[in-house]
């Protein structure tokens, strides 16, 4: 009797071993534990897998700091809205001067996130060279330029008015740049959706048709969230304001969930689409769900609950379509289809060979 | 001027990659680190802003059949070197928001690099994955059409070095009607699956730099509908302006009930 280690071979381990070889036979590959057979066997080069499966086109390049300012420059410019629109219509000088503050201190932070993100960043000066209309990052970069001016402007008038300096001209400045930064603002807030849907990634343009509307919303959403904590919570135009909001992003959410296929899934496989998830999770029925228990009961825990909820939803909808658009561009079948934007069946890594063993059978 | 052109024929590529090479030494190019890929011969793998020709192989290998015996199907091995495109019309070129890139005289799509701050906004506008950003200088770079070499009078880098006139350069028109003839020429000897990849039926309008080869061009990661991106602004630019339009009229409406 010897104990040089090792196993006795039994029934099961017999059985296994022959699943496996079956296994082999018929599909040409074999999961199991420990064993990544993601892009194994090598790929051929194909029409389907192009080039060994080598993505075709490039994965944006762009850091944290894009999708950051996504996020600041939208309700920076929601926020001129506001300022402009209270400051027409409402009694609420404080929820106006601080809607200008927000305004002016995002449009600078802006700025700076995204000269940071240049590549040469002494040479951000360079954006306002051309105006080129076919363009939507230099017309991101002109409407940066007038928003930040005029919304820094309509902030220090306010500021001086606050004062009970010469009030006459002081007015006139402050509706005129704040006129100025709202119709900039609303660009601001939306053109982002445009910039990212008109490039070649798949998922970005699949949605050029709602990631304006999509981004506006969710700029909308966080601005109104963050002037709730800043005291007004009491200010029923931010809650309704709020509530349109946070519906729209549930039909947005609904509309992304809806169609499964290759295009969409970065929005809702892997990381890219867990923060997707997340992020509109928190930006639409929870916060939705929040205000409604609020008009029921009055608590304003709920209220602030939904605040808390739309920003944080806001931060990571911006966040989780950069990563799906990086996820996008790497999946190097898409391109490859004569009309990606179609739904398709997903095509099977394998599939040639099955054909192969078809063929030779 | 007159423009011109590359005609890449993969039936005449032997993949000695003498054009990569030429590239790099005339353009003063980074290398690429020594990896390898596993994919053929080809550790390169794609375009990028330190490769401006890169020579793919393609390996077609047949599942032997019963007995090791190869059956009707033998096994190909095809070699393309790759380039910038210099499309009629450049998503890299419309996107570009310094005015860093231009359109030549001859009708190349150059970055001029004292203008570049790189965005990397035309990085996600090639619809061929072309043009990329150098993450340690910071710009964008691609394949200059040796705009250089030209204005002196002499051919691209590329062109010069390849011993086989499987780059060949010329006015544009007449590599169109080259490719032609090679195409028929091929025909007659009995190559009957090549073809010419010149995408002019898309918003690209077309390209400068041809390539002729067999089979499928999706084998060599080119795409089938390449579309420049300004394509889709129209309907970006409607959802924003709708968006806007919302917006302001909900934030009035909102704040009409709060009246002073």
């Amino acid at each position: 009797m010897s104990h040089t280690g090792g196993r006795v071979p039994d029934y099961e381990s017999e059985r296994r071993l022959a699943e496996l070889r079956q296994t082999a036979s018929q599909t040409g590959r074999v999961e199991g534990k420990g064993v990544a057979v993601q892009g194994a066997p090598f790929p051929q080069a194909s029409p389907a897998d192009g080039y060994y499966g080598i993505p075709l086109l490039k994965e944006p390049q762009w850091k944290k700091e894009v999708p950051l300012y996504f996020f600041v420059g939208g309700a920076a410019g929601a926020s001129a809205i506001i300022a402009s629109s209270a400051g027409w219509l409402s009694a609420d000088r404080d929820l106006v001067r601080k809607a200008r503050w927000i305004a002016a201190a995002g449009s600078v932070l802006s700025a700076a996130l995204l000269t940071k993100d240049l590549g040469v960043p002494s040479r951000f000066i360079n954006m306002l060279r051309v105006f080129k209309p076919q363009s939507p990052m230099s017309m991101g970069a002109w409407t940066l330029t007038v928003f930040s001016a005029s919304s820094v402007s309509a902030a220090l008038a306010n500021f001086l008015r606050a004062k009970e300096l010469s009030a006459g001209p002081l007015i006139l400045l402050e509706n005129g740049s704040g006129m100025l930064a709202a119709a900039s603002g609303l660009i601001m807030s939306s053109y982002t959706g445009v910039l990212i849907g008109a490039t070649v990634v798949p998922v970005w343009n699949r949605h050029v048709g709602t990631l304006p509307m999509h981004f506006a919303a969710s700029g909308l959403n966080s601005v109104v969230s963050i002037l709730e904590l800043m005291g007004h919570e009491d200010n029923r135009a931010l809650n309704r304001l709020a509530l349109a909001a946070s519906a729209y992003e549930v039909a947005q959410g609904v509309a992304i969930e809806s169609k499964r296929d290759r295009v969409n899934r970065p929005l809702q496989k892997g990381a890219s689409g867990f923060i997707v998830r997340i992020g509109g999770l928190l930006s639409g029925p929870a916060p939705l769900a929040l205000r409604i228990a609020y008009a029921v009961t009055g608590n304003k825990k709920l209220r602030r609950a939904a605040a808390v909820s739309s920003i944080a939803g806001s931060l990571l909808t911006r966040f989780g379509w950069m990563s799906a658009g990086k996820a996008s561009a790497k999946d190097y079948a898409l391109p490859l289809r004569p009309t990606y934007s179609k739904p398709e069946a997903p095509i099977k890594l394998h599939e040639r060979q099955d054909r192969a063993i078809k063929t030779s059978a | 001027m007159t423009t011109t052109g590359f005609l890449t024929d993969s039936t005449l590529c032997i993949g000695c990659k003498a054009c990569e090479v030429a590239c790099k030494e005339w353009n003063q190019l980074p290398d690429d680190g020594y990896e390898w890929s596993g994919h053929s011969y080809d550790n390169t793998q794609a375009l990028g802003h330190s490769t401006w020709r890169h020579v793919k192989f393609v390996e077609d290998t047949p599942e032997p059949a019963v007995g090791g015996n190869l059956g009707e199907q033998l096994p190909a091995w095809s070699f393309s070197s790759d380039v910038c495109k210099h499309c009629e019309v450049a998503g890299c070129l419309e996107a570009c928001p310094t005015g860093a890139i231009v359109r030549m005289e001859f009708g190349a799509v150059f970055i001029q690099p004292d203008i570049c701050n790189g965005c990397s906004y035309c990085v996600v506008s090639c619809p061929f994955g072309v043009v990329q950003r150098n993450e340690e200088d910071g710009r964008a770079f691609k394949c200059t059409f040796c705009s250089d070499r030209q204005r002196a009078g002499l051919k691209p880098a590329c062109a010069q070095a390849c011993p086989t006139e499987s780059i060949r350069f010329g006015p544009l028109d007449e590599l169109r009607d080259q490719a032609q003839d090679r195409l028929k020429k091929l025909a007659a000897r009995g190559i009957e699956d090549a073809v010419i990849y010149d995408p002019t039926e898309t918003s690209v309008e077309g390209i400068h730099a041809l390539f002729l080869m067999r089979g499928d061009p999706r084998t060599y990661n080119l795409p089938q509908q390449p579309e420049v991106p300004t394509i889709y602004q129209k309907k970006g630019w409607t959802s924003a302006v709708i968006a806007a339009g919302s917006m302001l009229a909900l934030a009035l409406l909102s704040f009409l009930g709060e009246s002073k």
